[in-house]
């Protein structure tokens, strides 16, 4: 039975080994799938390269998925599981901000990291930036102090808050993840027909 | 320069979907051996407050943000989850680019219309926006988007859907720094 760290399966000793083997593959699988390149990355919102999208709601059905399967056949409890809690006006502002600076920067922080490790200075100067954005952040906090726990709904799930279970939700990004990789394709065989300057690094 | 795409220097990344696959396993693997997904920018964070902490242990006691992630018992603030998970996503990423020859000389990449000051600096912005965005949305593109909404949070999902759609009402804004 599962989740093994929260259940004290695992003991409190092994913690750093496994969040370093975790966070290993992570690099390795950013890295190996192209996102050590901002201008894969970027290709999303242009539609020369919908990589990002590909991997990202490949993954998310396959966890989807696979964390109903587990909880099905008893083998995690999902209460347990972290669910992150939903603090609706300050995620919203926050989902808009990182936008901004994903359309600006090319990459998210884990991307970033991916970057620099295999020498890009441009990686370097985003989670520099990254470090420079949260010092910010928290030296203003008293000034949002209050929007930042606005509207706070709790630890909710999706299904909750739709009135359907979290199988229902699976379902429908799994159908829309379909239909989003075949539509992706089209685009981007069509928008790559017409560049010339873009190569991948 | 090459300028045909796929043809001459064919990238050697993983087929995205068998990456999507093995991202997804790591994600549930992640669920069920800690309870709790990937993370990326919460590493920053506990920097930022560790630095701080040493420079001025009193401002950071008197902020109530910072004051949030010191151990009361006294332990160290890098002692933590995040640090370990970081340091292994970075050394993960040298491998990858060992394994597939990317792994090289320091380097910036862009768009070959723009200056690499430019692209610099906008690399900074961005950077800066998405560490002011992350604390707002409670995680970045890692914990609060993917594994988020892996984990079936609402919170999650509109993190990740106002992440991707800010980015394209803006995108036109910024097309000179891709394309």
């Amino acid at each position: 039975m599962g989740p093994l760290i929260p259940l004290e399966i695992i003991t409190g000793q092994w913690d750093f080994v496994i969040a370093l083997l975790i966070g290993g593959a992570f690099g390795f699988i950013l890295e190996a799938s192209g996102f050590s390149s901002s201008r894969n990355i970027a290709g999303v919102f242009y539609g020369y390269n919908f990589v990002v999208l590909r991997v990202f709601f490949t993954a998310m059905i396959v966890a989807m998925v696979g964390y109903l399967y587990f909880s099905y056949m008893g083998w995690i409890d999902m209460n347990l599981v972290f669910v992150l809690p939903t603090y609706l006006n300050s995620m919203l502002l926050g989902g808009f901000i990182m936008g901004l600076g994903f359309v600006i920067g090319g990459f998210c922080p884990g991307t970033s990291y991916t970057a620099a490790a295999i020498g890009k200075i441009d990686g370097f100067v985003f989670a520099g930036g990254v470090f420079v954005g949260i010092f910010l952040f928290s030296e203003f906090f008293p000034l949002y102090e209050n929007f930042y726990t606005e509207n706070f709904l709790g630890n909710i799930t999706i299904g909750e808050m739709l009135g359907v279970s979290n199988e229902i939700v699976a379902f429908a990004f799994v159908v829309v993840a379909i239909i989003a990789f075949y539509v992706t394709w089209l685009i981007e065989k069509k928008v790559r027909k017409g560049m010339t300057e873009y190569k991948f690094e | 320069m090459d300028t045909k795409i796929g043809t001459k220097r064919k990238p050697n990344y993983l087929n995205p979907y068998f990456g999507g696959v093995l991202l997804g396993l790591l994600i549930l693997a992640s669920f069920y051996i800690a309870g709790r997904g990937l993370s990326a920018s919460g590493t920053l964070k506990l920097l930022v407050v560790e630095i701080v902490d040493l420079i001025s242990p009193e401002h950071a006691a008197n902020n109530i943000y910072y004051e949030r992630f010191i151990p009361k018992d006294g332990s160290s603030i890098l002692f933590n989850w995040l640090i370990f998970g970081a340091i292994g996503t970075f050394f993960g990423g040298m491998l990858s680019g060992a394994v597939y020859g990317r792994l090289g000389k320091l380097r910036i990449e862009k768009s070959p219309k723009i200056s690499n000051r430019t692209r610099l600096i906008a690399a900074g912005i961005g950077g800066i926006l998405f560490g002011v965005g992350s604390q707002f949305g409670r995680g970045c593109s890692s914990g609060a988007a993917l594994s988020g909404t892996s984990a079936f949070s609402f919170g999650g999902l509109i993190v990740m859907v106002l992440m991707f759609g800010i980015g394209y009402v803006f995108a036109y804004f910024f097309r000179k720094l891709w394309i």
